[in-house]
């Protein structure tokens, strides 16, 4: 139930709801597209961003919490690191517990490795377990891996690193296709085929779902498997910084245990980053859609190493984060809801744009209505948009809201929202990193060998945006890929002296560029106590 | 202005504000939580808690993140729960009672107290789905359990040791693997994948100008 504040717009919004149901708003064109990103979208403010001024990416732009994290000291400054008796020793060493962690592991250890994981908090704490919307593949006969790619692409604005992308969309069938044999459930119908929808900026209807806990039933089932297979899974423990052997190349990462603050080495053949994105370093204030632990380690540890970033100056704001009740400020909005004909509705019953733009379009959009334009609703906390959750019962019959996003339906009705009747207000939230290390085809970073990345830690897979259920396709696809590449390639490596030297290094370029800074990095956790 | 409660974290007495949820309000009263803190959005299942409000006999179990405080609360987290999960190859399991019986036998010293029903934080019919699996109807298990995550909170109340959600995730990856009709597009895209049938078409997508693309894209027909 809303006050009595909002109920004036509400009532303009049901007014208007049949009329709003049956208009099909018109798409922007290129032109209108790039003129609304560039005056609303957060990623073209420039005063947001900083120059880099040590390491692999000097010189370019990046977000200034990202900067400061980049620039900051190690954990392990000053401190002895003993490296001659690592606690672990092991062929492949995945840091990160989520689904692209997990796909690797198993990679890995089907091809005959001996991987184990290490994991910040839990393994499945991880935005893949928060994916709600769903996976692409172009699996349907309408559809073609080449379509897939074309609207990545386009999507992506013609950025994307196409080997990557190449592999994203032709891997992506039999992803879907390894999944199921894992166990997940997909949504079928009862011949099989499975229930797809459009996802903002597809042509085609290639977003398959498990209802809206799509990357809740693949992160389950994949920790499943990698608790069946027995993999080492030492959780409660991230790693501050990667180790190289005297050759340059990863060997490994030291270790700290987030409880009681022992440090610990681990030795590997080859090391893959897996630690996933950055929501928590809440860019320009922001709030998130994102898992407590998406605080861009894996970014951090990469760079002092010597890797690349590419396009680390994108984030994804979704479209639609919660904007009220405050409670939920900034958790995700499945744009499932607008897959199954949901549509933004501004504060006087007006369908302001086609709901299914791409998301970078959809969220500067919204803040346009929401600023400029004065059609946002307010909502004590900010302003928000109305999305009209009941049309969705009006297209595909009641019940709908129930059977495809029980999700959303149960998080609005803890607080007594009923999105079945109610509409609910939305704002963009930070969402997805875009940018991370630069890989080549293999997942391997371009310039540290042996070091493989997968899942959100990479870049250049999207281009500048990504498209809705592109990530959890690239957990898996690249997740898999790293795995088996990192178990081949473990193979054929011998390890030299392990040694630190590049933190001291890269310290050394900290005082020779005369950054003076407090901070170390990586940031792990962020702090929400009362200051 | 805001309202200010009385809570109680392990017994000792903190006070915040009215509109927070048990979460927020552990990081008020001056907590950095590492356990018992994972996606904060309700899909996780990392912050299972227990609590009873002064004067209220029932003990009540919730997920901390997706609810509000109240005055006289007595809060106390469960972070880890030890469930029983049982090792098997998803590959090498037949889909019938048998397997129930074999990795969880348990299941069937249930006595039917409906205490885990009464106690999921998700709101689910656990008992139910608990007999589902007695009896192997792992598809109506798989669908009464789908929307668990796995915060232990039902497993904690069972007076017969039963692991529930480790129960309904085997009976879901039967469901998902076996069970389900299999799905025939699906089959014939990853074929033809395999039999290169899209190549050319990539290829000349690696190779075309940025203008091009461009060209392709703003006038690419999209499925109504």
């Amino acid at each position: 139930m809303y006050s009595e504040k909002f109920q004036e717009s509400i009532k303009k919004v049901e007014a208007a709801r049949d009329k709003n149901i049956a208009l099909e708003p018109r798409r922007m064109t290129a032109d209108e597209k790039e003129q609304l990103l560039a005056a609303y979208h957060p990623d073209y403010k420039q005063d947001e961003f900083r120059v880099l001024t040590v390491g692999p990416n000097k010189g370019e732009k990046v977000p200034k919490e990202l900067s400061e994290m980049l620039e900051a000291h190690s954990r392990i400054r000053d401190m002895k690191i003993d490296l001659s008796s690592p606690a672990y020793d092991v062929d492949v060493l995945v840091i990160g517990g989520g689904g692209a962690g997990a796909s690797a592991a198993i990679e890995a250890h089907e091809a005959g490795a001996n991987v184990m994981i290490v994991t910040k908090l839990r393994i499945g704490d991880a935005n893949t377990m928060m994916a709600e919307g769903g996976i692409q593949a172009a699996d349907k006969p309408n559809d073609s891996p080449a379509i897939h790619f074309v609207d990545a692409f386009g999507g992506g604005h013609f950025a994307a690193k196409r080997e990557l992308l190449r592999k994203l969309v032709c891997d992506a069938p039999d992803a879907i296709e390894w999944l199921s044999e894992l166990g997940v459930e997909f949504d079928k119908d009862k011949d099989g085929n499975m229930i797809t929808t459009h996802g903002g900026g597809t042509s085609r209807k290639r977003m398959h779902a498990a209802k809206d806990y799509s990357g809740a039933e693949i992160m389950r089932t994949l920790r499943d498997e990698v608790l069946n297979r027995e993999i080492p899974v030492v959780d409660f423990t991230s790693a501050i910084e990667l180790i190289l052997d005297e050759n340059g190349n990863a060997a490994g990462a030291v270790l700290l245990n987030m409880e009681t603050g022992e440090i610990m080495a681990a030795r590997a053949k080859t090391v893959v980053i897996a630690t996933g994105g950055a929501g928590r370093m809440h860019y320009q204030g922001f709030p998130t859609s994102n898992h407590y632990g998406a605080t861009a380690d894996g970014l951090v540890l990469g760079y002092r190493a010597g890797a690349k970033l590419l396009y680390a100056d994108t984030l994804q704001y979704h479209p639609t984060g919660a904007a009220y009740p405050e409670q939920i400020f900034g958790a995700l909005v499945t744009e499932k809801v607008r897959s199954l004909g949901a549509k933004l509705i501004n504060k006087n019953g007006e369908a302001f744009m086609h709901p299914l733009e791409t998301r970078d379009v959809s969220a500067a959009s919204i803040i346009r209505e929401c600023s400029t334009r004065e059609n946002g609703v307010e909502t004590g906390n900010g302003f928000g948009v109305w999305l009209d959750t009941p049309m969705i019962e009006k297209i595909g019959g009641a019940g709908t809201i129930e059977k495809r996003i029980p999700a959303m339906m149960r998080m609005f009705e803890k607080y007594g929202i009923d999105i079945r009747v109610e509409p609910i207000l939305v704002y963009p939230t930070l969402h997805y990193q875009n940018g991370g290390l630069d890989i080549d085809e293999d997942g391997m970073t371009t310039n540290v060998k042996n070091l493989y990345v997968a899942g959100e830690a990479v870049g250049g897979i999207h281009g500048r945006n990504r498209l809705m259920g592109n990530s959890l396709l690239d957990i898996i696809v690249f997740g898999r890929s790293a795995g088996k590449n990192a178990a081949k390639k473990s193979r054929e490596v011998t390890l030299g002296a392990l040694t630190l030297s590049h933190v001291d290094r890269f310290e050394k370029e900290l005082e020779d560029a005369n950054v003076d800074t407090c901070k170390v990095s990586p940031k792990l956790l962020p702090d929400y106590r009362r200051k | 202005m805001e309202n200010m409660v009385n809570i109680f974290l392990f017994g000792k007495k903190y006070q915040v504000p009215d509109n927070l949820t048990i979460m927020c309000a552990m990081e008020y009263a001056g907590y950095q939580l590492v356990r018992g803190c994972g996606c904060r959005n309700g899909f996780c299942g990392a912050c299972a808690t227990i609590y009873r409000i002064k004067g209220d006999q029932e003990l009540k179990a919730c997920l901390a993140c997706q609810t509000k405080v109240e005055d006289n609360m007595y809060i106390a987290t469960l972070p880890f729960f030890p469930l029983v999960k049982q090792v098997y190859d998803i590959n090498n399991v037949s889909p019938t009672q048998q397997i129930m019986m074999q990795l969880y036998p348990e299941i069937y010293a249930c006595i039917g107290c409906n205490a885990c029903t009464k106690a999921c934080t998700q709101g689910l019919n656990v008992m139910q789905y608990i007999a589902y699996a007695q009896r192997g109807d792992f598809k109506a298990c798989a669908e009464e359990s789908f929307d668990c995550v796995m915060c232990g909170v039902c497993s904690a109340r069972c007076p017969a040791g039963i692991s529930h959600p480790q129960v309904a995730m085997l009976a879901r990856r039967i469901n998902g693997k076996y069970l389900a009709p299999k799905c025939g597009h699906l089959e014939d895209r990853v074929k033809e994948i395999k039999d290169g049938t899209f190549e050319e078409l990539i290829e000349a997508l690696m190779q075309k100008p940025v203008s091009e693309m461009k060209e392709l894209y703003n006038n690419r027909d999209i499925e109504k």
